[in-house]
């Protein structure tokens, strides 16, 4: 078997790579979960790379995770977020960027909270970029973690059916996920209330189910999103209670479908509100292994676009 | 006598026959097999030391070596400055090597780089007495790095420019260890 590369020197989204893309990037990450797993977890693969976090947004595992995975392959790392920079003296994204690159970093991680962001900057610098989030657009390492997680609970997702709950709208985890799955041959559905779920979403060839049960019914695993407190201008849900006594997770409806599927949830979990302790906490849940699963993500990630010759 | 097909340099009975006394000179250093463990660097390392190990399970009646497989593009000193990419294949070791005595096992030992980067590799397994190399060709003369084997099956005095390869049987057909005096392609 021939050695392969990635066919991007970006990870800008899951829309941008390709199926060849996710599946090397899942062979590097199992070998990357092996040795996070030894007693000495670190390998000196990028010791001559330096990479810039730039977060522009609040975030506490993804940061943690990416700064874990570059430490982990002997990086070095330089942090940076917006509330504590010139960003709030009125410089330009772009000038922000290029006074960090001019210090000679390699690579740059980077969550915005602007749709696009990433593809902006990478249009007009060198060095490359991945994508921790932007906006309500994508969140690509989060969907590979979960593509990956759900690939170690129950084999190849070709065929497979897999729904996401919650606030779709307002989630790049939901819309990565949708690419990410379908690339992988995975059936998708959407479900929470009509408020939360994009009227034309039809046209990224997912099904919609607004009775949440129906939805459990019918699926292998429930990637269930967090309700988006801080991005809710407006009220497009009357009250938590509501939304948790309607789309809410708990022991009983699981209990109450015919099979036994996967739980997973990318994290913070509001508990009680888009799913209940016993549910988060039950063995149906992979939660935990989706965190630790992240690290060897984004080790793979950071290592296939590292390596490609500059 | 040579062409561009390359010219065998060891094969058939000849091929067997350098595989066992190979095996034979382990035995005689490590007549108990005593805190020895094998580990193939992959890939074909790992080809040669499974059948190393085959071959000395039938000529000692004892218990089997334990036997890993390595993985060290994690761990190479060329990353980011290759033309070709590198994909990493499983790391197989499912027991320590603290206080062993350890026999890296590869095909061809050219430049040491890649043994060099496996007994970097190996400090994530534990502090091993010490460390062996068993190669079944080695290019003396072509080493970047003070690197020498202990266990040899054949050497071959090449340029640099040359290239030798190793074909196992389970893969290509047929046992054989090939030269080209220029690189393929």
């Amino acid at each position: 078997m021939a050695d392969k590369a990635l066919s991007t020197k970006h990870l800008l989204g899951i829309k941008y790579i390709t199926r060849e893309d996710i599946a090397l990037i899942f062979e590097t990450a199992k070998e990357f979960k092996q040795v996070i797993n030894r007693p000495i977890k670190k390998v000196p693969s990028l010791r001559d790379i330096t990479i810039a976090n730039l977060f522009f947004e609040n975030s506490t595992r993804t940061k943690l995770s990416f700064e874990l995975a570059e430490k982990r392959l002997s990086a070095d790392v330089i942090n940076f977020s917006s509330s504590s920079s010139s960003v709030k003296k009125g410089e330009t994204l772009l000038d922000t960027v290029n006074n960090i690159l001019s210090m000679k970093v390699d690579m740059v991680v980077m969550r915005h909270p602007a749709p696009g962001a990433p593809m902006f900057l990478s249009k007009h610098i060198d060095a490359s970029i991945i994508n921790a989030g932007d906006g309500t657009h994508e969140h690509p390492t989060q969907a590979l973690l979960d593509a990956f997680s759900m690939q170690e609970a129950i084999g190849d997702l070709t065929g497979k059916r897999i729904v996401i709950v919650g606030d779709i709208t307002h989630s790049r985890v939901a819309l990565s996920n949708i690419y990410c799955l379908q690339k992988l041959g995975a059936e998708v559905m959407v479900s929470g209330p009509p408020t939360l779920i994009p009227q034309d979403i039809g046209a990224l060839g997912v099904r919609v189910e607004y009775d949440v049960k129906k939805a459990l019914e019918w699926c292998d695993i429930a990637n269930v999103l967090r309700i988006q407190l801080e991005r809710q201008n407006i009220k497009y849900i009357p009250s938590l209670r509501e939304y948790s006594a309607y789309y809410g997770i708990d022991k009983r409806l699981l209990d109450s479908i015919s099979k036994k599927i996967t739980i997973m949830h990318p994290g913070p979990i509001n508990r009680g509100v888009e799913l209940s302790s016993d549910v988060a906490d039950s063995d149906q849940s992979i939660i935990l292994q989706q965190v630790e699963n992240g690290v060897a993500i984004r080790m793979a990630v950071l290592f296939l676009v590292a390596g490609l010759k500059q | 006598m040579m062409n561009k097909r390359g010219k065998n340099i060891l094969s058939g009975e000849r091929f067997g026959l350098t595989l066992t006394r190979l095996c034979h000179q382990i035995i005689e250093h490590y007549p108990k097999f005593d805190n020895l463990c094998l580990i193939g660097i992959q890939e074909s390392g790992v080809r040669f030391g499974e059948r190393i190990r085959s071959i000395l399970s039938t000529l000692v009646d004892k218990q089997e070596i334990p036997f890993g497989k390595l993985d060290i593009t994690f761990f190479r000193d060329d990353f980011r400055r290759r033309d070709e990419p590198i994909s990493a294949k499983p790391t197989e070791i499912d027991f320590l090597i603290e206080g062993k005595t350890v026999l890296l096992v590869d095909d061809v030992l050219y430049s040491g780089r890649t043994i060099h980067a496996a007994m970097t590799a190996l400090q994530q397994f534990g502090r091993p007495d010490k460390i062996e190399l068993m190669v079944l060709v080695d290019r003396r003369f072509n080493r970047h790095f003070p690197i020498e084997a202990d266990y040899v099956g054949i050497t071959v005095d090449a340029l640099d420019q040359a290239y030798v390869r190793v074909d196992w049987k389970e893969e290509e057909g047929k046992d054989r260890i090939m030269f080209y005096a220029t690189e393929r392609k």
